[in-house]
C-alpha cells in the first residue's frame, strides 16, 4: 500500500484564506456548473456524479484514509436508500411531517447503525480477512432483501415520490435543477465533513493504522478501535449517499446493495487515486462520465472500463489523480510548458492505437451481435460495412502503426520529463 | 423421508467435492503467494466456456482434456505477466488486481461468447439415470462428476505427500527464500501452482458446466461462496477447506430439500402470527428460501466466535 | 521503593522450543539499564514479552509493581512504557511531523476524537515540534517518513518512542547502522531525552552501553548470566567466556 498511497501532510499553521480558498471555489463550482451544463442530459449526469462523488468518499475513508478494502460497501448506501424511501413514503401519507430535504439524514443514521453492528465483529481483522467479511456481509445483505420482501420491496424495490413534502421556499423538488441544488448542498455540507473527519484524531490515526497497524498500538491505540470509528463514519457517509439516490431517482432497489455496486465504487476510488482526499471525487466525476455518456455510443462500454481498471491496477496504481500530482514538482518549477510537446509526440500516436483497438472491438462485437447480412455500422462519424477488406486494413493500419510510433516517441517524452523534473542547481551542470 | 435424506446426502457430497475442487486450489495459491485469488472462479467459468466451444467441434471428451490445460496456461501467463507485477505494489494490490480481473474476464466472456446460457450438455453416453431409489432416480452424470473430483483430490494428495515435486511445493509454500537458496526455481513453482491450480478450477468448470449451467454469472455465484469457504475451513488450510466445501455442500443441500418454515416451527409450540405485519417475511421464511444465504450466515458466525477459521492458524 | 520494571521467572516457548528459559530481573527507577548478549540469545524476545508484543509462556512482567503480563500493547503505552524497534517501525507515508504527533495524541487525551480538529491544537503542535527539536529533524518535519535517511529515521524512531512522555523507556539497538559520528550523536540524543526516566536498552556496540547504562545484564541462550555495574561485567570472567571474549583479544 505503502508505494500508492503518499499522504504528507500540510504545514499546520496555514493562513486562514489560503485554507478556505478551494472550499469558496467549490462553492462558487457548484452553483455555476448547471448554468455551464444546462440540458436535461447535464443535469442528470451531474446529479448522478453528485451521489457518486460522497459514495465514493465514503469508501475512501476505507481503503485510502484507512487501509480498509472492503468489498461490501453498497451495503450502507442501499440500505440508506431503502430506509430514506420509507421515510419519504410515511411523509407521502401524512403520517410523519418532515421536510424531504433532510431525508438523506435518515439514510445516514441507518447506515451508521448497521455500520456499528457489522463493524463490531468484521474490523477485529485487516487486509485480506477484512475483505472476505466485507464480501460476505454484502452477499448476505443482498440476498436477504429478496427475501424480507416488506422492507426492501423485492424484486421490484420501493418507489416514492420526493414532491409530497413540505415546500421549501416554495419548491416542492420536482424539476431537476431543484434535485440539483439538492444534492450539489448535500456534496458541499458531506464532503467538507469528510475532508475534516481526515484532519481529527480518529482521522490521522486511521492514516497510522494503515501505514503501520503494529506501530499504532505502541503509541497507545487499539487497531481495532480506530478502524471500528473509521468504518461506522463511512458507513453513514455512504447512507447519506443511497438517501439521494432515493430522492433523486425515487425508487430503490436490490441492486443499489449488490456487489455490483460495491464493485463500482471500488473501481470509482482507484481510478480517482486513492492516495489523495479528491482521488474519489475525481473517480466518481470520470466514471459517471464514462457510464453515462459511453454507454450511448457503444454497447462494450463495460468492457472498456473492465480494460481501465486492470490497467490502472497493473500501471497507474496511483490513479489519475496521482498521475497529475507527478506534474507538481515540474509545475513549481515553472517547466511544466516543455511536456507539451513530448506529450503531444508520444500521446497523438496512442491515440490513433487505442482508436484502432477499439475499432477493432467494436467492429467484431457488431458482426457478432447484428442480425444475419446485415454489416453496415458506423463508428465516430464514419460508416462502414464490417466485412468490408479496406475497413479492417484501416483497423490494423491504426493499430500497428500507432503503437510503433508510440513506442519510438517514448525515449524523447522520458527524456524531456527526466529534464523538467531536474532540481535547478544540477540542470546547468548537465549537457541540454 | 429417508429418501429424501439419502438423495440431499450423495447430492450434498457431490456440491461439497466440487466446490472443494475450486476452494483447494484456492487455498494452496493462498498458501504459498498470500494471494487470495479473486479471479479463481473466472477461471472456472473460463473453464466451462472453453470446453463448451471444444465440445461443439471435438466432442465432451476432448473437451475434458484440453479445456483444463488452456485455462492452466492461462492462469500461468496471468501469474507471470500480471500478478507477479502487481506484487510489488503490496497485497492489497495484488487483491485489487485480481478482483478487476474477474471482472474483466466476465466482460470478455460476455464479448466472446454473448449474454445468453450455452448449450453445454454432458454427453450422450452418461444421459441415463445410473440407479433409482424409493422413485427417484441419480442421474449417472452426477456419478461422473463424483469420481472425477474424488479422483482429482486422491491424486493431489499423493503429489503433494508423496512426490518430489510435491515436497518442493510443501517447502516453497513455508519458506520460499530458503527453497530458492537450495536451488530451486522458486518463480516456475509459483507459476506453476498457480496454473494448476487455475487448472483445477477450470476442471471444475468442465464438469459443472453442464449440471449447473453455463452462463457469465456462474463465476460470481459460486465465486463468493468459494471464498465463504476458505475463510470457514480457515485460510491457508487445505483440511479445512474440505471439510468447510462438504458442510456448506451439504448444508445447501439439505436446506433446499427441507422445505420448513419457520411458521412451522412456530405451530409447534402452537404460536401463530399477524399475517400482515411488518414481520411477515420473518414468520414465513422457509428453509429453501435461507439456503442461499446460509454460507455467509455461516461466515458470520465463524468470525464471531472463531475468528481464525475451524482449521486455521495463520495470522494474516 | 518498586522497581519499575520487575521480571520473575519469565518464560517464553514457541511450539517445543524455549527461548526465555526464566528470567529474573528487577530494574529500578531512573535506572540506565542495557542488555547484552550474543545474537539469538533472546534479547529482541525480552523485549516483545515486556512491551506486550508476546503473550508470555510462564512468569510475570511487573510495570512499577502491577503485572502487565499479556496485557495489549497499547494498555501497556498508556500505563506508561514505551519502546522503539530494532527494524525501523515508522509511519512511511505520514510526514515527520505527523509521525510524533501519533506518539503524543493519546498522552494528550485526544483519544478517538472526532471533534477535535488536529491543526488547531496549540498545545499538541507544539509539543510535537519541541520534540521533534530534541531528536534534530525540525528541517525535516513536513517530508514523507519514508524518505529519510537511515539515521534520520532511527533518530526519529527514539522520538517517536520518548515524544509520549512514558517514564519507562525501552530502546532496541536504537544505534545499529550508525557510522561512528552518527553513534556519537544518538548517544547524545538518548541521555537527553532520557533524563529522569528508566531506560532499558538493547545494544551490540558496547561504546554506547559502557557510555550510557547504569547496570548492564547479559542475556545468553534465554538466561541472565550476570546482571552487575558495567565494570564488573566488564571484568567478569563468565561474561568474556560467552560474549565479551572477542573484544578481550582486541
Amino acid at each position: 500500500m505503502s508505494e500508492i498511497t503518499k499522504t504528507a501532510s500540510p504545514a499546520t499553521a496555514r493562513p486562514l484564506m489560503k485554507t478556505l480558498l478551494p472550499w469558496i471555489g467549490f462553492f462558487i463550482l457548484l452553483l455555476a456548473l448547471p448554468n455551464i451544463f444546462s440540458s436535461n442530459v447535464g443535469l442528470y449526469t451531474m446529479n448522478l456524479m453528485g451521489i457518486f462523488v460522497i459514495f465514493a468518499l465514503s469508501y475512501n475513508m476505507l481503503l485510502g484514509q484507512g487501509g480498509m478494502l472492503s468489498f461490501g460497501h453498497a451495503v450502507y448506501f442501499g440500505l440508506g436508500g431503502f430506509m430514506s424511501v420509507h421515510f419519504m413514503n410515511y411523509i407521502e401519507d401524512g403520517d410523519f411531517t418532515f421536510p424531504m430535504y433532510l431525508i438523506p439524514i435518515f439514510g445516514g443514521l441507518i447506515g451508521l447503525v448497521f455500520g456499528i453492528i457489522i463493524g463490531s465483529f468484521s474490523t477485529r481483522r485487516a487486509g485480506t480477512v477484512f475483505a472476505m467479511i466485507s464480501l460476505g456481509v454484502g452477499e448476505l445483505m443482498a440476498a436477504s432483501s429478496l427475501i424480507f420482501v416488506a422492507f426492501f420491496g423485492g424484486e421490484e424495490g420501493v418507489s416514492g415520490d420526493r414532491t409530497t413534502g413540505p415546500d421549501l421556499m416554495g419548491i416542492n423538488f420536482g424539476q431537476d435543477i431543484h434535485i440539483y441544488y439538492l444534492i450539489a448542498g448535500w456534496v458541499f455540507v458531506t464532503v467538507a465533513l469528510m475532508y475534516l473527519f481526515s484532519r481529527t484524531p480518529a482521522g490521522r490515526m486511521a492514516n497510522a493504522v494503515r501505514d503501520n497497524a503494529e506501530r499504532a498500538e505502541f503509541v497507545g491505540y487499539s487497531q481495532r478501535k480506530v478502524r471500528f470509528v473509521s468504518f461506522c463514519a463511512s458507513g453513514f457517509f455512504a447512507g447519506i449517499a443511497g438517501g439521494l439516490f432515493a430522492l433523486n431517482f425515487e425508487i430503490v432497489t436490490e441492486e443499489n446493495l449488490n456487489a455490483l455496486t460495491s464493485g463500482t465504487v471500488l473501481l470509482m476510488a482507484y481510478i480517482g487515486g486513492v492516495g489523495f482526499f479528491i482521488g474519489p471525487i475525481v473517480g466518481a466525476v470520470i466514471f459517471t462520465l464514462l457510464q453515462s455518456i459511453l454507454s450511448n455510443y457503444t454497447d462494450i462500454w463495460q468492457l472498456y472500463v473492465g480494460i481501465l481498471f486492470v490497467l490502472t491496477v497493473m500501471y497507474v496504481p496511483q490513479g489519475l489523480t496521482g498521475i497529475f500530482m507527478m506534474h507538481t514538482a515540474a509545475w513549481r518549477m515553472r517547466r511544466v510548458g516543455s511536456l507539451i510537446l513530448p506529450y503531444l509526440r508520444a500521446g497523438i500516436p496512442a491515440l490513433a492505437m487505442l482508436t484502432g483497438i477499439a475499432a477493432f472491438l467494436e467492429t467484431i462485437h457488431h458482426m457478432r451481435s447484428s442480425v444475419e447480412g446485415e454489416t453496415a455500422m458506423s463508428l465516430m462519424g464514419v460508416d462502414f460495412d464490417s466485412h468490408s477488406f479496406v475497413a479492417w486494413i484501416v483497423i490494423l493500419a491504426l493499430v500497428v502503426v500507432g503503437g510503433y510510433l508510440t513506442r519510438s516517441q517514448l525515449p524523447q517524452l522520458k527524456e524531456a520529463w527526466e529534464m523538467a523534473n531536474k532540481p535547478p542547481a544540477q540542470r546547468e551542470g548537465a549537457g541540454s | 423421508m429417508l429418501e429424501l435424506i439419502f438423495f440431499s446426502l450423495l447430492n450434498g457430497v457431490v456440491t461439497g467435492l466440487l466446490l472443494f475442487m475450486l476452494a483447494s486450489g484456492l487455498t494452496l495459491i493462498f498458501s504459498m503467494m498470500g494471494v487470495l485469488n479473486f479471479a479463481h472462479a473466472s477461471f472456472y467459468m473460463l473453464g466451462a466456456y472453453f470446453a463448451y466451444t471444444i465440445s461443439i467441434y471435438l466432442g465432451f471428451w476432448v473437451g475434458l482434456i484440453v479445456a483444463p490445460i488452456l485455462v492452466g496456461l492461462l492462469g500461468a501467463v496471468v501469474e507471470r505477466y500480471g500478478l507477479r507485477y502487481v506484487h510489488r505494489w503490496g497485497h492489497v494490490a495484488e487483491l485489487i488486481f485480481t478482483f478487476g480481473l474477474a471482472f474483466l474476464i466476465e466482460e470478455v466472456v460476455q464479448f466472446i461468447w454473448g449474454k445468453d446460457t450455452k448449450a453445454y450438455h454432458e454427453p450422450e453416453i452418461l444421459q441415463f439415470p445410473l440407479f433409482t431409489f424409493f422413485g427417484q432416480n441419480f442421474p449417472a452424470y452426477k456419478a461422473f462428476m463424483l469420481v472425477i473430483s474424488i479422483g482429482i483430490f486422491i491424486l493431489l494428495l499423493l503429489i503433494l505427500t508423496r512426490s518430489r515435486v510435491g515436497l518442493i511445493i510443501q517447502a516453497a509454500i513455508h519458506k520460499p527464500n530458503m527453497t530458492a537458496m537450495l536451488g530451486h526455481n522458486v518463480p516456475l513453482v509459483f507459476m506453476g501452482v498457480f496454473g494448476v491450480g487455475c487448472a483445477l478450477a477450470g476442471l471444475a468448470g468442465v464438469i459443472a458446466g453442464p449440471a449447473l449451467g453455463t452462463f457469465p454469472g456462474m463465476a460470481f455465484v459460486l465465486g463468493s461462496i468459494v471464498f465463504v469457504i476458505v475463510v470457514v475451513g480457515g485460510l491457508g488450510s487445505l483440511t479445512g477447506a474440505f471439510v468447510a466445501s462438504l458442510l456448506i455442500g451439504l448444508l445447501q443441500t439439505f436446506a433446499i430439500a427441507l422445505d420448513y418454515s419457520v411458521n412451522d416451527l412456530l405451530q409447534l409450540f402452537n404460536i401463530s402470527f399477524d399475517a400482515d405485519s411488518a414481520l411477515r417475511d420473518l414468520w414465513t421464511l422457509s428453509l429453501p428460501q435461507i439456503a442461499p444465504i446460509l454460507p455467509y450466515l455461516l461466515l458470520i458466525l465463524i468470525l464471531i466466535f472463531r475468528p481464525t477459521g475451524l482449521f486455521g492458524n495463520r495470522e494474516t | 521503593m518498586t522497581a519499575a520494571i520487575e521480571l520473575q521467572d519469565l518464560r517464553k516457548s514457541f511450539g517445543p522450543t524455549e527461548i526465555i528459559r526464566g528470567v529474573n530481573l528487577s530494574i529500578a527507577d531512573g535506572e540506565r539499564h542495557a542488555i547484552i548478549g550474543p545474537n539469538g540469545a533472546g534479547k529482541s524476545t525480552l523485549f516483545h514479552l515486556i512491551s506486550g508484543r508476546y503473550n508470555v509462556s510462564g512468569g510475570t512482567v511487573s510495570l512499577h509493581g502491577e503485572n502487565i503480563s499479556n496485557l495489549p500493547p497499547y494498555e501497556i503505552y498508556r500505563k506508561g512504557l514505551s519502546r522503539s524497534f530494532q527494524v525501523t517501525n515508522i509511519f512511511p507515508n505520514m510526514s515527520v511531523f505527523e509521525n510524533v504527533r501519533c506518539g503524543l495524541m493519546w498522552v494528550h487525551d485526544y483519544k478517538y476524537s472526532f471533534w477535535h480538529l488536529i491543526d488547531r491544537q496549540k498545545e499538541l503542535n507544539e509539543r510535537t515540534a519541541e520534540v521533534i527539536e530534541e531528536i534534530g529533524l525540525t528541517s525535516r518535519q513536513h517530508i514523507p517518513a519514508g524518505v529519510l535517511t537511515y539515521a534520520e529515521q532511527r533518530a526519529l524512531e527514539i522520538g517517536i518512542a520518548a515524544a509520549g512522555g512514558a517514564d519507562v523507556i525501552m530502546l532496541d539497538e536504537p544505534t545499529a547502522g550508525m557510522s561512528h559520528s552518527e553513534t556519537d550523536q544518538a548517544i547524545a540524543l538518548i541521555r537527553k531525552i532520557t533524563e529522569g526516566r528508566t531506560l532499558v536498552m538493547v545494544e551490540h556496540d558496547m561504546g554506547v552501553v559502557f557510555d550510557l547504562a547504569d547496570r548492564i545484564s547479559v542475556l545468553v541462550y534465554g538466561e541472565i548470566i550476570a546482571s552487575d555495574t558495567p565494570e564488573n561485567i566488564r571484568n567478569s570472567k563468565a561474561v568474556q567466556e560467552a560474549y565479551l571474549g572477542a573484544e578481550a583479544e582486541e
